[in-house]
């Protein structure tokens, strides 16, 4: 397993440190000299000045990435032309928040995905299965951001249940704190529940084909049984892992679902460093994402290994 | 002539007289075509997706209404039989930019899939016919690419790259390079390691010929499976970079950028939010329900 874990970590610091080279080369797409662009509507050239001299834009490049990889290193993400801040205090802040929306998706898309991927595979062929996949395929194809602007529309403007917008951090008031992340919950966890129906689906019905699900079953096991004490244990661990995968997605699809009901996470962090031009937290933000992805890939890994022996000689 | 093979005849197994010859040759285009018409799915799928391609080329004819003439009479007006659609914040017809929009929209999932595929079909028939360093490094490119969310990797692009309809198709395109990569490997090297495959390299043929005459036309469907569901993605990703105000720039129409101003006249004019995000909805639909139908026709295990 140690040996398995080397194998693995040897794989996954190439992988951050080549991500970190292209999250540091988007830099040199920006139109014309680095420094004006960095400073964003700012012209005055002592601020350009000093800019060119903190990020050593007059080095070459090579030498110049190996000043900010050092940096991020030492936890030194650079600062917030805008905001005045460190990068990295602004992400410890946000970061939460977006925890807070991603795990309460997560849980979402598990209440959903889950039982109707089980009730798809059991039902197989029939109208039950039919009707899952029919969800699945219109929770990938809605745009999440749409599906946030109709749940307002609908619960905050004509109902008026739910307030549209405005964070309050659980500490202050936990139930307004949930009424304000229902919505954004649903909509973030929507896409991911279709994506594990199709995972749970599949997996359970590989288990259920299997010889020893047949035994049950012959034993005289009660189909309710066999499903959830037989198959359904076993189906886990793929959709454990490739729910861990998910991640990403749900990362991604927080950006937008930030901005729609103006949750003040990461997401919103990442966009509104994009119009202020604050590149600097947005190479910062982009980082921490990939970090926190092959993170999760690697425990997904060690996660399948530790469950299943086979899988360490791989 | 009868129409069975000779070993159907031998084994009296021969099809009865009227059946056509494709069925006995599930491989051909015939066969894939009567497959993909028995999913109704997939046909509905496709049938939107010509719909919608016809209203994008043919919009200047379509549309009623110039879709950037501004009309004061008509500023957030209601859906009435001039205007089907409503009126948006500056009295623009809906309907003429939902019709202009599938434009930016379409465009934008075409380009920026042949703009992934272009880039990471070569590669990724590199990696996985090189192999040895050339593999090595484009693999472990791709990993690095893969660690960033497609969307995330989209918004950073376009941020750097200034906003843009085309710089938001290049920042989608080079998103999505990583999965056509990866997948093209992974194809070539199952295929590469078929017996007909070595047979061709021991007859002689030289590694460009076996790539492009042996390995080549055996990739292509899953590459098209993958390219169409890429195209719905790629819709959904132009669609919130104009929402952010990253892709397509005002008053050209866009649904993502509509859906953008729309968020903010909910409470008086919910219509300008509905129809682009129904127009969004339905081209991915359209493009999710033909990918899935292309997948199960081309799977061969589900030949029969």
């Amino acid at each position: 397993m140690l040996r398995f874990l080397a194998r693995r970590l040897a794989l996954a610091i190439p992988t951050l440190i080549l991500a970190s080279m292209i999250i540091f080369a988007l830099q040199q797409l920006l139109p014309g000299d680095v420094a004006t662009a960095l400073t964003g509507e700012e012209r005055d050239p002592q601020v350009i000045a000093f800019i060119r001299e903190k990020y050593h834009l007059d080095e070459p490049l090579p030498v110049r990435y190996a000043y900010w990889a050092g940096g991020v290193l030492r936890g030194d993400l650079g600062e917030s032309i805008r905001l005045q801040k460190p990068v990295s205090e602004l992400i410890v802040e946000k970061l939460p928040v977006t925890l807070e929306l991603a795990c309460l998706a997560m849980l979402v898309a598990l209440a959903i995905g889950v039982p109707m991927g089980v009730l798809s595979a059991v039902k197989r062929g029939q109208a039950a299965d039919t009707i899952a996949n029919g969800i699945a395929l219109w929770g990938l194809s809605v745009p999440n951001f749409w599906l946030g602007i109709l749940l307002i529309l609908l619960f905050s403007v004509e109902l008026g249940w739910l307030p549209a917008s405005g964070y309050v951090s659980p500490f202050e008031s936990m139930s307004d704190n949930l009424a304000a992340m229902v919505m954004p919950a649903f909509v973030l966890g929507n896409a991911i529940a279709a994506v594990m129906m199709r995972h749970t689906r599949a997996a359970m019905l590989g288990v259920l084909g299997s010889d020893y699900v047949r035994t049950a079953r012959a034993k005289g096991v009660s189909p309710l049984r066999v499903t959830l004490r037989h198959a359904l244990p076993n189906a886990a661990i793929p959709i454990i892992t490739l729910g861990a995968l998910e991640f990403g997605q749900l990362l991604s699809g927080a950006v937008l679902t930030e901005q729609v009901f103006s949750v003040p996470g990461f997401g919103k962090l990442m966009v509104d460093a994009v119009f202020n031009r604050d590149f600097a937290t947005v190479q910062g933000v982009v980082i921490c994402t990939a970090a926190t992805y092959i993170a999760l890939n690697l425990a997904a890994d060690l996660l399948s290994a530790a469950v299943n022996p086979k899988l360490r000689r791989a | 002539m009868s129409t069975g093979t000779p070993i159907a005849e031998a084994t009296g197994l021969a099809a009865p007289a009227g059946t056509p010859a494709l069925i006995q040759e599930p491989g051909t285009l015939a066969a894939f075509w009567r497959r993909l018409r028995a999913r109704p799915s997939a046909v509905a799928g496709l049938i939107i997706v010509g719909l919608l391609i016809l209203m994008a080329v043919f919009a200047p004819w379509i549309a009623p209404y110039d879709p950037t003439a501004t009309d004061w009479g008509n500023v957030r007006g209601a859906p009435s039989l001039a205007h089907p659609f409503g009126g948006d914040e500056v009295g623009r017809d809906v309907l003429s930019r939902i019709i202009f929009g599938a434009r930016a929209s379409l465009g934008a999932g075409l380009v920026s899939v042949a703009l992934a595929v272009s880039l990471g079909l070569p590669l990724g028939l590199l990696a996985g016919y090189a192999g040895g360093w050339i593999d090595g490094a484009i693999s472990r490119l791709t990993d690095a690419l893969l660690a960033i969310p497609f969307l995330i990797l989209a918004i950073a692009l376009a941020a750097f790259l200034g906003p843009s309809l085309v710089n938001a198709m290049i920042a989608i395109g080079l998103s999505a390079t990583s999965t056509f990569i990866r997948l093209t490997r992974a194809q070539v090297r199952a295929v590469a390691a078929e017996e007909f495959v070595e047979a061709a390299r021991a007859m002689g043929n030289p590694p460009w010929r076996i790539a492009r005459v042996h390995i080549l036309p055996n990739i292509v469907p899953a590459i098209l499976v993958q390219a169409t569901l890429t195209i719905a993605a790629a819709i959904i990703a132009e669609a919130s970079l104009s929402f952010l105000g990253l892709g397509q720039q005002p008053p050209e129409p866009s649904w993502g950028a509509m859906l953008n101003t729309a968020k903010n006249f909910m409470d008086e004019a919910p219509w300008m939010a509905i129809w682009p995000g129904l127009s969004i909805f339905l081209a991915v639909l359209a493009f999710n329900l033909f990918g899935d139908g292309l997948r199960d026709a081309l799977d061969p295990r589900q030949r029969t």
